[in-house]
């Protein structure tokens, strides 16, 4: 019999490491650790990739209890496409780390809490069990409240009260979604509670525990109306934490829009989906405005995040295998391309020390790789052809014209046409022109600086133009997407 | 002025072997009475807080000479090598075992891995408690 532990692996090594982490004090060791580790996650991960793509779904009943009395975690293609581009993130901003994050930082438990931060991120994509998926969250959320803190300077304490306030109040009412919903259906595994909800048809009180866990999901996700935190608080933090929090912690709120609106409710789609679509819409909207506004370049990529988020949202709202496919293809491509710029921008805001755009300037000549680097990022970003942006935003356009969303697609298109002009302003401002003050950095700590960046834009890049060799497993996850009796019946085994 | 506090100091030195041998019971008959590693990790804290009212932190630190930063983390080992173990044997992570001894003074006892994970349980749940009390007494 073979019980699959393999699929929880990714969240067992990070969570090990961690653990041994809290020993180690010397901080050589702990770097090499925390990069070695990562390094052998990105290998578990794509072989649980492999393992899936050859056998379909994989779950695992924790203790070994049957799948509705235990906690199962199961791992379709969705989960292990997004636990690989974890792993990929976490390693390169390991890297990026050792250069930048300081001494001081990482003598205070740095990296045990960046490693608990993809314990929670990993276990949050694997799960099959609601409960379960907040315990992650929190997870996740705990070692972020720390990372967002660790320094103690005022603007980082300011901002993580807030941080911590906002996200206390959202998992509150997590809890009262999961009680509500527990005690209509009687079941936490999420594949019951999906079979429970196909049986009773979804009546009325479940769309509202539907809408209360949007609600949830879009405080952590930050779509429009509750993405009020966002700014303000990643802005506190450090470059290599404000990209680990810019990549992952708003795709896991996207990641459970996405679970629970293809699993579970989907026998209302004309209420649920047309409020999800009109929120991403709305977000892109409020995004663009946020990205064009500023002259900061850490807000500029702040506000691409929520725009992201919206397209998402928007792609997931469709309910089709186009927009399906899309929306999961731009959520890896936007997971990636994100890290990619955060860690570029630290690099100009280490180089010129400030994040006005207003002050940059030349910085090409002194630093044509790291130019070039944040250059193909942005057109990434903006989805120009080779990159990996572009499929994933054509197959959510193809599928907002297969439902006649003809608005969404209309703002979709536009918006990448703003998405472009922000980031083509960093680097025409940054980048071009003539210096406007001497700076001066050491070529060592630019190298694995700048190492990390270009490894993920290569990621973004490969996936573009590869995107021949990695559609099959793009279609095997949007199939499980489209087809909640395939993941209901591999969890239940019926 | 020095305030004379022998009658706390006397009662805490007899209460203390007390509240810690509570602890260790409700620790053990976590399986089939109320109780647990929680529990029984926080009454332990609460001895180890009762000697620093009583003395000060140098006393405590002196009575319990344990880093508690490090009782978290061997606590989470404990814990995930209980769990880890099932793994090697090819059943599912934190499958648990148990089975009937025959011990030569208690007599016919059922042993249960599930009191490894609890051991864990106790351990972080007494390091933390500890690390939070300790450093927010011992911050200016």
């Amino acid at each position: 019999m073979n019980s699959h532990n393999i699929v929880l692996f990714p969240v067992l090594l990070p969570l090990l490491t961690g653990i041994l982490l809290l020993f180690f004090r010397n901080v050589k060791v702990q770097r090499m650790l925390s990069v070695i580790s990562f390094a052998i996650g990105i290998g578990i991960s794509l072989y649980l990739i492999q393992q899936v793509a050859e056998s379909g779904m994989l779950t695992l009943d924790v203790s070994n209890w049957k799948a509705p009395f235990g906690i199962t975690i199961a791992a379709d293609m969705l989960s292990s496409l997004l636990v690989l581009t974890t792993n990929i993130i976490a390693y390169c901003v390991s890297i990026y780390s050792t250069k930048s994050i300081g001494l001081e930082r990482e003598k205070f438990y740095y990296y045990a809490v960046f490693h608990f931060l993809i314990v929670g991120v990993n276990g949050a994509f694997l799960t099959g069990d609601i409960f379960n998926l907040f315990v992650f969250f929190e997870v996740m959320l705990m070692a972020s409240y720390v990372l967002l803190v660790l320094g103690g300077t005022k603007v980082q304490l300011r901002e993580t009260l807030k941080y911590i306030l906002v996200n206390v109040i959202s998992s509150a009412i997590f809890v009262i979604a999961v009680a509500y919903l527990y005690s209509i259906v009687g079941t936490l595994n999420m594949a019951h509670i999906a079979s429970r909800v196909a049986e009773s048809g979804q009546p009325g009180i479940l769309t509202v525990i539907a809408v209360l866990l949007m609600i949830v999901f879009g405080l952590k996700g930050a779509v429009f109306p509750l993405f009020f935190w966002l700014p303000g608080s990643y802005y506190a933090a450090p470059a290599p934490v404000l990209a680990l929090f810019g990549a992952l912690l708003t795709k896991v709120g996207i990641y459970s829009i996405f679970r629970t609106y293809t699993l579970i409710f989907t026998h209302d789609v004309s209420y649920t989906h047309a409020f999800l679509g009109a929120i991403g819409l709305l977000s892109i909207v409020v995004g663009v405005i946020g990205a064009i506004a500023y002259w900061d370049i850490k807000k500029i990529i702040i506000y691409n995040i929520v725009i992201a988020v919206g397209v998402i949202v928007f792609g997931i709202s469709l309910n089709n295998d186009a927009g399906t496919m899309g929306a999961l293809l731009y959520l890896v491509h936007d997971m990636i391309i994100k890290a990619a710029l955060f860690l570029l921008v630290g690099i100009m805001a280490k180089i010129t020390g400030t994040n006005d755009l207003r002050e940059m300037g030349g910085l090409i000549k002194a630093y044509p790789w790291v130019g070039w680097t944040f250059f193909l990022a942005a057109i990434s970003l903006a989805g120009i052809p080779p990159l990996s942006g572009f499929p994933g935003k054509l197959l959510i356009i193809q599928g907002s014209i297969e439902a006649k969303a003809y608005i969404g697609t209309f703002i979709v298109i536009a918006s990448s046409l703003f998405v472009l002009y922000s980031v083509m302003k960093i680097f025409i401002h940054g980048f071009w022109g003539t210096p406007k003050k001497a700076f001066e950095m050491p070529a060592r700590s630019l190298y694995s600086m700048a190492g990390p960046a270009m490894v993920l834009v290569a990621v973004s890049l490969a996936i573009g133009s590869g995107l021949e060799g990695i559609f099959p497993y793009l279609s095997q996850a949007t199939e499980t997407l489209m087809n909640p009796d395939l993941y209901i019946n591999a969890v239940l085994k019926e | 002025m020095k305030t004379n506090d022998i009658i706390l100091q006397t009662a805490t030195k007899v209460a203390v072997f007390i509240i810690i041998m509570f602890a260790v019971r409700l620790f053990f008959s976590g399986h089939y009475f109320a109780g647990g590693g929680f529990v029984g990790g926080l009454i332990t804290s609460a001895a180890i807080v009762l000697i620093m009212i009583a003395f000060d932190l140098k006393t405590a630190k002196k009575i319990v000479p344990i880093n508690y930063r490090y009782l978290i983390g061997s606590g989470l080992l404990v814990s995930s090598f209980t769990g880890l173990f099932p793994v090697l044997i090819g059943k599912p992570f934190l499958t648990h075992f148990y089975s009937y001894y025959q011990l030569p003074i208690i007599g016919k006892t059922s042993l249960h891995t599930a009191t490894l994970f609890d051991l864990g349980v106790y351990l972080v749940v007494v390091g933390v408690t500890m690390t939070i009390i300790q450093s927010i007494g011992e911050s200016e």
